[in-house]
């Protein structure tokens, strides 16, 4: 699995995957009618919901039970929109902004150092044990602690905050994102980690100005990859907060189809706008965000 | 996925004595990253097997209770239902999933001239969070006014949460709408690392598209398809968000798998002892089919792929 990740990261660090292999004889996939097919008859079945989602926020209640579901409105209305906002959204979103800024600035940071750690100090056996640690840590699941977790945090006193939520967030993206930035830094050149030292750099000076610059794109990587995690979270939210301040966008989504579960263009309106800004995100940075993803390999 | 982790430390370790190995002062660096992950990764794991020997309420005071919660989730016969709810789940997601990723990302590896405008709508389901998904599925698969009526397909307007069998199959495509452009996304790779020459070669020796199909890509394609695997079959064994919103595990306990099973013994029953022995169950069955799959994989995982070259 290594070596796929560490392929996976070579490609995100590329400014376009595969434009290096675009020149290669690669014509001979070019007749897969089976793959074409395949394709395009996914892609029906992944746009036909996303279109009845939007079409569906944009009409009135009682359009929505009077005609065909997948008719586009004749007349639009925004008044699914403009209840989901005035149920308290904005504070949602807000809670949400700062449990993701709150988790991955750290992560980014911690990993990064820690792999800059590992790789530089590596046959020290206690960064040798930090690194098994590590890749074992990727295979507890989240799911499977939950219960310590709460015990944790209620002991710390913690319980129904933001930095409740940040905390197990921040733990359980490490491994793999130690994982991916060590391996990125692996494959710094060792002359200019040499050349560092020679010029009597300090560790931390070497990690700042050549390990840093050289590892940017795997940063940004590591950060969409986790930020998308974290800001689609359910679990610990769920488990670890009560008051409805304290909510964060996919509990809020779950609590709000609740209360309105009739009122269906709500509900849709709410799955819209909370998805709009991982979708600005994917219009702006595609390709980052789909080698994040792959880089970050999913739950 | 722990047995991933001997190759890849070996590696990193024979790589950093070839760098000399002198670190007077970076090991301070791994300490934030190692202090956040023992308090709420590690502790909790070794409190999942700590709390499943005791008597705890979520509230009050935690007791001793020596084999109680396992006793009585193991003898419980809604946790076999549970296991096997799971595996059903977890088989069928992987036996829907890998074709359809395999044939995509194949098929994305190419470079036709209007993959792009396909990919731009294609990824767009791994945006969404599995809370999202659900509800839009919920309101979807209603019966009287969701997607059958829309479409006229009677066939569609079933209603397909209230009935079990019914309810673990929409639960599987779910799973495969928001997943299959991510495995696709690793089969695509995979197909764009395998060297070209191969299929000149083959070309050579007259070998047809689908013999080259079977003779070069799919065998070169195992260790995505390992990779693919572990991560498809790991990650539905712990399925919770979209099952918790979309089914609750019902109906009845048609959907109730083994993460629901925890939640709802734990946080709404209120017994996080038994709720903890099945967490425990969660972990090690987890790690089994890993292992296993990583066995599968053959010991060498960063072996070069280009054998016989």
């Amino acid at each position: 699995m290594t070596s796929t990740l560490r392929a996976e990261t070579e490609q995100a660090n590329e400014a376009s995957p595969g434009q290096r292999r675009r020149h290669s004889p690669r014509n001979l996939l070019h007749l897969n009618w089976l793959g074409g097919l395949a394709a395009w008859l996914w892609l029906g079945v992944v746009i036909v919901p996303i279109y009845w989602i939007v079409v569906t926020s944009l009409k009135s209640q009682e359009v929505y039970f009077a005609e065909n579901p997948l008719k586009p409105p004749t007349d639009i209305t925004f008044d699914a929109y403009r209840l989901v906002l005035q149920s308290n959204f904005i504070q949602y979103f807000v809670n949400t902004v700062i449990v993701v800024v709150g988790a991955v600035i750290p992560v980014v940071f911690f990993s990064f150092m820690a792999a800059f750690a590992i790789i530089r100090g590596g046959a020290r056996w206690h960064l040798r044990a930090t690194n098994t640690l590590f890749l074992m840590g990727l295979a507890i699941p989240l799911q499977a602690t939950i219960i310590p977790i709460y015990l944790v945090i209620i002991k710390l006193g913690l319980y129904d905050t933001l930095v409740a939520i940040v905390l197990p967030s921040i733990a359980f993206a490490i491994p793999l994102s130690v994982l991916v930035l060590s391996n990125f830094i692996r494959d710094v050149p060792n002359e200019l980690f040499e050349s560092m030292r020679v010029d009597g750099a300090s560790e931390w000076a070497t990690l700042r100005h050549l390990a840093f610059p050289l590892t940017r794109p795997a940063l940004v990587t590591v950060a969409i990859y986790q930020g998308l995690t974290i800001w689609n979270g359910f679990l610990l939210p769920l488990v670890l907060t009560q008051d409805p301040g304290r909510r964060t966008l996919p509990l809020a989504l779950w609590t709000f189809q609740g209360q309105y579960s009739v009122n269906v263009p709500a509900v849709l309106a709410s799955v819209v706008l909370t998805t709009l800004p991982i979708l600005v995100l994917y219009v702006v940075g595609r390709r980052q965000l789909l080698s994040g993803l792959t880089a970050g390999f999913g739950k | 996925m722990t047995a991933l982790a001997p190759p890849a430390a070996a590696r990193a370790t024979a790589q950093s004595t070839r760098t000399g190995g002198r670190s007077g002062s970076v090991a301070w660096m791994a300490l934030p990253a190692l202090l956040i992950f023992f308090a709420f990764a590690v502790v909790p794991l070794a409190g999942v097997l700590f709390l499943s020997f005791t008597r705890w309420d979520g509230i009050g005071a935690i007791h001793a209770a020596g084999f109680q919660s396992w006793r009585s989730v193991l003898t419980n016969p809604g946790t076999l239902h549970a296991l096997w709810v799971t595996f059903l789940i977890t088989a069928l997601s992987w036996a829907f999933q890998t074709p359809m990723s395999l044939l995509l990302g194949t098929f994305l590896a190419g470079h036709q001239r209007y993959r792009g405008v396909l990919a731009v709508f294609f990824f767009i389901p791994l945006l969404l969070s599995s809370a999202a998904l659900a509800i839009t599925y919920k309101a979807l698969l209603d019966p009287n006014f969701g997607l059958g009526t829309g479409l006229g397909v009677s066939f569609l307007s079933q209603d397909w949460l209230g009935k079990g069998p019914l309810a673990v199959g929409v639960l599987v495509f779910v799973v495969s709408w928001q997943y299959i452009p991510f495995h696709s996304l690793l089969y695509q790779a995979g197909v764009r690392q395998i060297p070209v020459s191969l299929y000149e070669a083959a070309q050579i020796d007259g070998a047809g598209r689908l013999r080259q199909f079977f003779s070069i890509t799919l065998p070169q394609l195992k260790y995505t398809f390992i990779t693919s695997s572990t991560l498809m079959i790991v990650g539905s064994l712990t399925f919770f968000d979209i099952i918790f919103v979309l089914t609750a595990g019902g109906p009845a306990d048609a959907t109730r798998t083994l993460a629901l099973d925890m939640y709802i013994t734990g946080f709404q029953g209120n017994q996080m002892g038994p709720a903890s022995a099945i967490a425990m169950i969660l972990v090690l069955v987890g790690l089994v089919v890993a292992v296993l799959l990583q066995r599968l994989g053959g010991r060498d995982r960063s072996a070069s792929q280009l054998e016989g070259m």
